[in-house]
């Protein structure tokens, strides 16, 4: 008798072929969904990291609760429109917030983001106990998704064309723009992102770009939230772009790069949650993980491998 | 152009008028006027803290301003942007930054060709002819941490002089390269001066400062002098600039006395 704790047996056929396969139906739209959650947080990441605000993903993810809340009890239902511009204008504000404490104040941007982001979660989740009774939002939900729950949505129909399901649409259009955005303002993006002086000069209105990535941002968030929620959005901004820095050193092989590791994350996640049976998000993040760690082992630049080798060819 | 054929007089390349900025309501600068006519190389000098970077950066409209104007050519400058270069220090950017030594120079063209069109071979070439005179062009295709402090400065010599700018404006170009780069960044400062641009580079050596610029803009908190390097070079001047700061003193003892023996 096999001791419980042992893994399952892993069956590369069931877990990496089936799904996209045999069991399309269950996994086709959520590996759309999971591809287009990780395509669009990993591009706008790639900013975020190079412009070291990785951590504006964290606060705004964590700032939408009060603004669903607020949503919730204004609308007093949970319809997706009310729910959407709630958490946006949450995240706006948010952004918002952490801009004026940065400027205005001695603070550097850890300690706003440290403040904003959970004051505002806190908020929400005062709110969202004293309106218990009220409120009908499931905890783990948000903070960790349901992907699984875009499956199970009716598909949305044109005519006699079935299309997607609303979240997939939604999703994909955020991808979209997210692409739109970085192929129009590829210039205006990098020059004032490396060099604020010189993108004045050359007629960017830098804190204009500053907003209007935050704005972006607060979009893809958001339509993230309820597929990955609100913690693990944060490792899907993060470690594609962190995964192609250790292997690139131009900008826009590093978004291709991106894109890659997004889809790689949800083959190999959805491996993983099928294998072992667990929740799809959690097991998306923890295969990015797994790629970011095999591109810090191997990667050419700052490698470990890389670095132990020059050490030893400094040695001899 | 029409507009400078209705007015008597050419407005001066850049004019500063009663110029205020102030951080949390400390001056930093305070009352500034100046006004720089064409070909001209200035350099700004001044104890630390005097304004010298707030200066640049008000110019080019990166800090808030209290109060004043800045004009060039008579007007603001949103509207003449892709006139005006701009070196910044070199610490100010990530040099880990995933671009290569080409890609920063192409930024310099941005000003001219716009943000949405691609930069053309003709770019392509200004950009490669820039780094040429700079010495950088086996470094186009380097990533730019791989590059030594002197070589990053001669970068943004070679992103500046792609700009094909009329004013430029020089945060301490001159800061922690070696010699040979400091010389040859000086002949790239001269060969602009004598094309008509007018530049204005923060400075930190007195004695050099005497021998690299035409004028000097003497600052702290606002203008002690501007003039000829030959007028304005002076121990009362200068120590008027400094204050009492002895090591600072006998700098410019040194440097004038270098002055004298040259004579």
């Amino acid at each position: 008798m096999t001791p419980e704790w042992v893994l399952p047996a892993f069956d590369a056929h069931a877990a990496l072929v089936a799904p996209w396969t045999e069991h399309r139906d269950t996994f086709g739209w959520v590996g759309v969904m999971g591809f287009c959650v990780a395509a669009a947080c990993g591009l706008l990441g790639n900013y975020l990291l190079l412009r070291r605000m990785a951590l504006m993903g964290d606060a705004v993810s964590h700032s939408v609760l009060p603004g669903l809340v607020i949503a919730f009890l204004v609308s007093g239902g949970r319809g997706t429109g009310p729910m959407f511009a709630g958490a946006l204008v949450a995240g706006l504000v948010a952004t918002l917030i952490i801009d004026l404490l940065q400027s205005r104040t001695p603070l550097k941007q850890d300690a706003a983001i440290g403040i904003v982001f959970s004051t505002l979660f806190a908020i929400g989740v005062v709110l969202a106990v004293a309106f218990a009774g009220q409120i009908d939002l499931d905890p783990d939900c948000v903070l960790n998704g349901e992907l699984l729950f875009v499956a199970l949505e009716p598909s949305v129909a044109v005519g006699s064309l079935t299309l997607a399901p609303p979240a997939v649409i939604r999703m994909a259009s955020v991808l979209a723009l997210v692409i739109a955005v970085i192929v129009v303002g590829y210039r205006a993006l990098l020059v004032s992102s490396f060099d604020p002086g010189i993108a004045r000069s050359a007629g960017v209105h830098v804190r204009g770009v500053r907003l209007g990535l935050m704005l972006l941002l607060s979009l893809v968030v958001v339509s993230a939230f309820e597929a990955v929620g609100a913690v693990l959005v944060v490792a899907m901004l993060i470690l594609p772009g962190a995964t192609a820095t250790l292997i690139t050193e131009r900008l826009p092989r590093m978004h291709g790069i991106a894109v890659v590791h997004a889809g790689a994350s949800v083959w190999l996640g959805v491996g993983l949650a099928v294998w072992l049976d667990c929740s799809l998000a959690p097991a998306i993040v923890v295969a990015g993980a797994a790629l970011f760690v095999a591109a810090w082992l191997m990667g050419p630049r700052g490698g470990l491998l890389i670095q132990l080798w020059e050490r030893n060819r400094v040695q001899s | 152009m029409p507009s400078s054929l209705s007015t008597p007089a050419i407005p001066p390349v850049l004019e500063i008028h009663d110029l205020t900025v102030a951080y949390r309501r400390k001056p930093v600068l305070w009352g500034v006027d100046l006004a720089v006519g064409p070909g001209q190389l200035v350099g700004i000098i001044g104890p630390n803290g005097a304004g010298k970077s707030t200066l640049i950066k008000a110019c080019m409209g990166l800090t808030p301003v209290q109060g004043g104007w800045v004009r060039f050519w008579g007007r603001p400058f949103a509207e003449v942007c892709s006139r005006v270069g701009y070196v910044p220090q070199r610490e100010t950017v990530d040099w880990d930054f995933p671009v290569s030594v080409m890609d920063v120079v192409l930024m310099g063209r941005y000003g001219r060709i716009g943000l949405f069109r691609r930069p053309s071979r003709a770019d392509r070439e200004v950009a490669r002819a820039c780094l040429e005179q700079v010495q950088l062009l086996p470094y186009a295709d380097r990533q730019i941490s791989n590059l030594s402090g002197g070589q990053q400065q001669r970068v943004f010599l070679a992103r500046a002089l792609a700009q094909e700018a009329e004013v430029y404006f020089m945060d301490e170009p001159f800061a922690g390269v070696d010699a040979a780069t400091e010389a040859s960044i000086v002949v790239v400062l001269r060969t602009l001066r004598d094309r008509g641009c007018t530049l204005f580079v923060v400075h930190h050596d007195l004695p050099t400062a005497r021998q690299y610029f035409d004028r000097l803009l003497l600052l702290n908190l606002n203008v002690v002098a501007f003039g000829p390097t030959a007028e304005v070079f002076t121990a009362d001047l200068l120590q008027r600039t400094y204050g009492g700061r002895l090591t600072l003193l006998s700098e410019v003892a040194q440097a004038l006395g270098a002055q004298g023996g040259s004579r």
